[in-house]
């Protein structure tokens, strides 16, 4: 039945928003962390989704889940890392550099709400056809 | 056909096809972030008349096979006004509002089933 998959298919999608709005909190919590060297340094980690199609099948038994969205990588973003002076630090390397993390802030803020507002869809989503559901049910009872 | 089959008859086909297209509408918000999504949509025309209409099939030897056949059952690519940097096809303000409107189309077909129903009980209890 059609309509009971749409549980399965917002709810993939409530799972992968969550995901990528988990990545955000990390890439805001280690904005300011420094590093002694540039590949220790930080790097803003990007969810990359996927659409579960149907020639894929990644669960076999699970058909309500199909159509629905999965996370397909976790990126780290391109973006150069930054270096800054600063000899106090005991990270600085011999040249007294420390490496910053390559996490835009804005950038953060910005993927946030947009992962939120998704979330809110796919909930308002859930709750139409719930309701819907619930009065296809009380066509017995009138 | 039984009779409760021919009294609720096309409604109750409608309600399927009204339930898959709240499916495919679904599956385009749910994956409104996905790079390289094509959006679909349900042509409602297309389905219900395939629903109605028998398909010409061949029974005798002698018989030609009709050419013309719609096997798409119904899914057609939506056509966006703007395309996202990530080849994604969905926008979600139309999405938003096809979900509205298919939820809307999915009650009013409730209510006609509704109606046939309770006619039904009336005529089964002879009150």
């Amino acid at each position: 039945m059609a309509i009971d998959n749409i549980f399965g298919i917002a709810g993939s999608a409530l799972n992968a928003q969550m995901a990528r709005m988990n990545a955000t909190a990390s890439n805001l919590a280690n904005a300011s962390t420094v590093a002694g060297n540039e590949q220790e340094a930080f790097r803003a980690k990007r969810t990359v989704f996927k659409a579960v199609l149907e020639e894929q099948k990644p669960v076999p038994r699970d058909q309500t889940y199909q159509g629905g969205v999965r996370i397909d990588a976790l990126i780290d973003d391109p973006a150069p890392i930054k270096r800054m002076s600063d000899p106090g630090n005991p990270l600085a390397d011999k040249d007294g550099y420390v490496y910053m993390s390559n996490v835009n802030e804005m950038t953060e803020m910005v993927e946030m709400m947009a992962a939120s507002r998704s979330y809110q869809n796919n909930v308002e989503v859930i709750n139409t056809t719930r309701q819907l559901m619930m009065r296809t049910i009380d066509i017995t009872r009138s | 056909m039984n009779f409760i089959d021919k009294a609720l008859d096309i409604h109750a086909r409608a309600l399927d096809v009204r339930s898959r297209r709240m499916e495919v509408l679904a599956r385009n918000i749910a994956n409104a972030d996905t790079p390289h999504f094509k959006a679909r949509d349900v042509d409602f025309r297309s389905v219900l008349s395939n629903a109605r209409h028998e398909p010409m099939v061949a029974t005798r030897k002698g018989h030609v096979d009709s050419a013309v056949q719609d096997n798409s059952d119904g899914m057609r690519y939506r056509i966006p006004f703007n395309v996202a940097f990530d080849g994604n096809t969905v926008e979600l303000n139309i999405e938003q509002a096809q979900y509205g409107k298919a939820a809307a189309d999915y009650q009013a077909t409730l209510q006609f089933l509704e109606q046939r129903v309770s006619s039904i009980r009336r005529a089964l209890k002879g009150d």
